[in-house]
């Protein structure tokens, strides 16, 4: 593996085994010194062409756990509102010696059109693309369903079986897209449920079930996982659905909705959360809501896959 | 390739008896002692040698976990990336403790340099002593075993391997040159 694009392009062997990495990262964590000496003196760039606290400081968490230095770049207040092009700013974070590079862009694409291009030969972890991508937030969610259903005996497992649901903006959803492969590569049954006008185009040739009721998929197919999307409305710039209210009522995880899950059903949100939109409070405070656990998840699994990437022999790639 | 048996199963057998003799001798007895194996042969080796020391003090617990140095090894930038073990520690911890670190072969010493560090992330030790089943020499670190099964002089370029009936259904070390 040189860099992170997609979950598209990991093997099941690759997947399973940035999870286990993770939790001997998430076991790091519980020591008396959180801090490893891993990558010192690796520099690892968070180059953010959008904007994102979550993942930039959950990337700065696991990158200054495992000792590598790092570098906040931006796209604000940078050379790149002076009009710099994502070449020369590649070029720039090579001469300065980057050793990996984050990147967040809304363009989708642009994580690998950066491994393509040869302006830069530091490994590069796609943050988040336009609509197309975010494979650490998968491996993260993949993580958490994970440790929920196995516990201690998660190491080595895959996710053969388990029946999730993915609920809400699909559209615009690179997390949708990111959990779907990952989550089909590891043996989960995806069903997505969304208003048809959120449904993207061609996802019906994706291997998941397509379902526009939340009611309906709740009762047949039982799931284990409900993973509730949030209403994107910055990205919305036609209505694609009559109003909030209505999207409330028939997509959004209530209370009553609640009550019809199985007993032990992890409840799920990338965060953050609209509450009383797309999850009820109740919802998102309950014992089933794995939602801080992701936060938390989400520092071992980017620490693994900083870990895998960076700590090796450059020129054994 | 000549290959050469130069422990057979008693001989193992009985240098960890003596290993456990000499680490209840040293530590006056099973009281706060723990023992850390390094993946994946000298977890195997750790819990033999604390099944013996507990048939030698009736009534003794001796505490076993498993320590993985991957992350603190001095030559990650040198190879291709290695997938690190799980690092299990006893509940009791290692602070205050003695800590026997147990490994199969004692080569450059950068393994246990390794574990040194892993173990200060954990806690401070009363005492940490080595125990390795063979000593081959070559060290590149001031560095010398407290606790040893067979001191093998070898040249470099040969290869030591060591069978465990838990991982290779007979226990046996050879020497292949």
């Amino acid at each position: 593996m040189r860099h992170l694009l997609s979950t598209k392009d990991l093997s099941r062997e690759q997947a399973v085994s940035i999870l286990d990495v993770a939790e001997d990262m998430a076991e790091t964590q519980l020591r008396e010194q959180k801090k490893l000496a891993t990558l010192r003196g690796r520099t690892v760039v968070n180059l953010f062409f959008e904007d994102s606290t979550r993942t930039r400081i959950s990337f700065e968490v696991a990158a200054k756990r495992l000792s590598a230095d790092l570098i906040n770049f931006s796209a604000k207040g940078s050379s790149v509102s002076k009009g710099e092009s994502l070449k020369d700013t590649a070029q720039t974070l090579q001469a300065l010696g980057a050793d990996a590079v984050v990147i967040r862009h809304s363009s989708s694409g642009a994580a690998q059109n950066l491994a393509d291009a040869g302006w830069i030969n530091a490994p590069i972890i796609n943050a988040g693309d336009g609509k197309h991508e975010h494979p650490t937030q998968a491996l993260l969610d993949a993580f958490t369903m994970r440790r929920r259903v196995f516990g201690g005996n998660s190491r080595g497992v895959a996710l053969d079986g388990l029946r999730v649901v993915i609920v809400g903006d699909l559209a615009h959803s690179r997390v949708a897209r990111s959990n779907l492969w990952l989550l089909r590569t590891l043996g989960a049954d995806v069903t997505f449920v969304a208003p048809e006008t959120l449904v993207p185009f061609g996802a019906r040739d994706w291997g998941a079930n397509i379902v526009h009721d939340l009611d309906t998929a709740i009762t047949e197919v039982e799931p284990s996982v409900v993973m509730m999307l949030r209403v994107q409305l910055e990205r919305m710039q036609t209505s694609y659905f009559p109003s909030q209210q209505e999207y409330v009522r028939n997509w959004g995880l209530s209370d009553q909705r609640m009550q019809a899950l199985p007993e032990d059903v992890v409840i799920m949100h990338p965060g953050p959360m609209n509450r009383g939109v797309e999850i009820s409070s109740r919802a998102a405070d309950s014992p089933n809501s794995s939602v801080l656990e992701q936060v938390s998840n989400g520092v071992s699994v980017r620490m693994a896959v900083l870990y895998m990437l960076t700590s090796g022999d450059r020129g054994e790639k | 390739m000549a290959t050469r048996t130069v422990l057979q199963a008693e001989d193992i057998s009985r240098a960890l008896t003596r290993i456990a003799h000499e680490i209840l001798e040293s530590n006056k007895g099973a009281s706060d002692l723990i023992l850390l194996g390094i993946p994946t042969r000298g977890t195997t080796l750790a819990h033999r040698i604390a099944a013996t020391i507990e048939q030698i003090e009736a009534g003794s617990h001796i505490p076993v976990g498993q320590l993985d140095v991957t992350m603190y090894r001095d030559d990650l930038a040198l190879q291709p990336t290695r997938a690190p073990h799980p690092t299990d520690l006893p509940d009791v911890g290692v602070a205050g403790m003695t800590v026997v670190l147990v490994d199969d072969v004692l080569y450059s010493g950068r393994t246990v340099r390794a574990a040194l560090d892993a173990i200060n992330d954990h806690g401070r030790p009363r005492v940490v002593r080595l125990a390795a089943l063979i000593d081959r020499g070559h060290r590149q670190l001031p560095i010398r075993a407290d606790f040893i099964g067979k001191n093998l002089p070898s040249a470099s370029s040969e290869r030591i391997n060591v069978r465990l009936v838990e991982h290779d259904g007979f226990d046996e070390v050879e020497i292949v040159s």
